[in-house]
């Protein structure tokens, strides 16, 4: 996939409220592969409706959202089960995770899915990430900035164009925040994939290509 | 799998799975049960003579009283004979002769004598008789004469005798076992001849001798006498050709069959059987409701799971599978153990069925397992459907 196009889309919560001045909603807005971006929000403008656009599990929306060329509208549950395994992955910002799992069972239960990362590739980011000996620890029992630090590894454990990351960095200190995108874009070059990372106010300090405003 | 499996198994209950699974095994075993009871006790009804052909059909003359009174006799003439013989649908015909001397029979099973009383043999053409040449044979003068012993005399054994003198049943395998020393009597002469049981009949009720032998001993215990047959043996084309009972009834003939008793035995044993199997399908439907619940219950509890599995890139297929594969190997356990029950409670209720009718255990569960299987195999598919089906709706 090269690009995703927001064609003049507004959700249907947002309809009838006239203007949105928002630069995504009521307009054009393109997405490309190997450009980093930062979409920034205001509480309630509809960020977490974007992401779940793009994944495909909501489409209460008027207008059009085009992979590529293709409207995602037609999309069947297999065709988006590739998409979120091969094409977009996305970092939760409630994290998904699974309580009953440890760590380490967290990033695998994706990565047998895609067979992307190695065993060695995961405990060194784990290492690097400062949780070395959460590897094997019940997700229930780690703090919210350590389980987004395992959600981050999750979404990085598959082939992916685009990498939604919607608030990663919310719960993490500067030095962990610096890490996590250090991480993160490695793996993204690696693939010349977009980035997009959404926030409300804290977000990663990197050079982003373009700035938008939902 | 393994992962998935960690995941997807939380909120699993035992008890409702157990209930499922006594319920369906419950209904299951009384499918499996009833079907081959049906098949084990059906051959007792309607089996037929080994040695005779189901085309063959046994006429008399009717006997009512007006016969009695006026005297009319029951026995064919050469001219009637040779009238039936000249019908279309009559392939081969031959009278039944009987013996014309007294004669004393002694049976004995395995050397334990249990009769002793006066008897009657009847012979039929050797060409209804389907049976090796070399072994229903008589040679002129020999004591030894093959005979084929009615059914009935076995059941009379077996059930009356052996039971009450402590002695095995046998079955018409041990045929060998009888002895039947026959005394003939007649013309000054008397002889005493040993039978050898060689089949058994359900059809004939007396002891049937070949033609060969009957021919030469009543010529040589009662020279005097010949008798026309009272019952013919004929070979039709088609039993149910409506010209054979139209010509028949039209002659005052009757044909001796008790194939019609068979008939309303066997409609009942079905009947019976049916409704037995109805109430164990009804059964085996509810627990399939209880297992249906209780995967939707699992589902539900599970949603947060599944939708977060779908999310991160799993197909429906795979993560319906650990519930598919749950399902299939609890009906698979039902399967097995409805198998084993049914295969020792035949082994149970075959002793008793084979005591009245020996050949009964010659059949085999094949036709129950395959029943078996195939419910296994709908019931499956059907729980994968609505299981993939509910899941893809979350």
């Amino acid at each position: 996939m090269q690009k995703i196009t927001f064609d003049n889309v507004t959700p249907k919560v947002f309809q009838g409220q006239g203007n949105l001045n928002s630069e995504i909603w009521q307009t054009e807005a393109v997405f490309e592969k190997g450009r980093l971006y930062l979409v920034e929000a205001e509480s309630g403008k509809g960020k977490s409706t974007f992401c779940s656009y793009i994944l495909g599990y909501r489409n209460d929306y008027s207008g059009n959202i085009l992979f590529d060329n293709e409207n995602t509208l037609h999309y069947k549950a297999n065709k988006w089960a590739e998409i979120r395994s091969r094409h977009v992955s996305h970092l939760f910002q409630e994290l998904r995770l699974f309580p009953e799992l440890t760590a380490m069972e967290n990033v695998m239960i994706k990565n047998q899915l895609t067979s992307h990362l190695d065993e060695k590739t995961v405990l060194s980011w784990f290492e690097r990430l400062g949780i070395p000996e959460k590897v094997n620890q019940k997700i229930g029992k780690m703090s919210f900035g350590q389980q987004q630090r395992v959600a981050m590894m999750r979404a990085l454990a598959q082939p992916f164009d685009i990498l939604l990351a919607d608030e990663p960095i919310s719960h993490l200190d500067d030095r962990n925040s610096k890490i996590m995108a250090e991480i993160m874009m490695e793996e993204a070059n690696k693939q010349n994939a977009c980035v997009i990372v959404t926030s409300i106010g804290k977000h990663m300090d990197m050079a982003y290509d373009k700035v938008f405003k939902l | 799998m393994r992962l998935l499996w960690k995941l997807l198994r939380q909120h699993i209950s035992i008890s409702q799975f157990s209930g499922f699974l006594f319920a369906n095994l419950f209904g299951m075993i009384i499918v499996l049960a009833g079907y081959q009871f049906y098949n084990d006790v059906l051959p007792v009804f309607t089996s037929g003579d080994s040695f005779m052909k189901a085309n063959y059909l046994m006429v008399t003359k009717r006997i009512g009283t007006g016969n009695t009174l006026s005297g009319r006799i029951s026995t064919f003439s050469g001219k009637e004979m040779a009238e039936l013989q000249n019908q279309s649908f009559v392939n081969k015909l031959g009278g039944f002769t009987s013996t014309n001397y007294k004669t004393n029979a002694r049976m004995g099973i395995n050397g334990q004598q249990i009769l002793n009383t006066e008897m009657y043999f009847e012979s039929v053409p050797d060409e209804f008789v389907d049976i090796d040449k070399t072994v229903w044979h008589y040679e002129e003068g020999s004591e030894i004469i093959p005979i084929i012993m009615p059914r009935t005399y076995i059941n009379m054994y077996n059930f009356g005798f052996a039971h009450s003198h402590s002695l095995p049943q046998i079955s018409e395998g041990l045929m060998g076992m009888i002895d039947l020393y026959i005394l003939a009597r007649g013309n000054g002469n008397e002889q005493e001849f040993h039978g050898k049981v060689v089949a058994f009949s359900s059809s004939i009720n007396s002891i049937l001798v070949p033609q060969a032998f009957m021919d030469w001993s009543n010529n040589k215990f009662a020279p005097d006498d010949s008798t026309q047959p009272t019952r013919l043996l004929m070979e039709v084309t088609n039993p149910a050709d409506e010209k054979v009972t139209t010509y028949l009834d039209k002659q005052g003939y009757e044909i001796e069959s008790d194939k019609l008793e068979a008939e309303k035995t066997t409609y009942f044993l079905r009947l019976i059987v049916s409704i037995v199997m109805c109430i164990g399908i009804i059964i085996s439907v509810l627990s399939f409701y209880i297992l249906m619940l209780s995967i939707y219950l699992l589902v539900q509890k599970n949603t947060k799971k599944l939708q977060n599995l779908l999310l991160i890139g799993y197909r429906t297929n795979r993560v319906a599978l650990p519930y598919q594969l749950l399902t299939a190997g609890l009906n698979l356990a039902v399967l097995l153990i409805a198998i084993i029950t049914v295969f020792l409670l035949r082994n149970y209720y075959i002793s008793i069925i084979q005591a009245l009718y020996p050949e009964a255990g010659n059949g085999t569960m094949l036709h129950t397992i395959l029943l078996g299987s195939a419910l296994f195999v709908i019931v499956t598919c059907l729980n994968a459907c609505i299981i993939r089906n509910k899941i893809s709706k979350l």
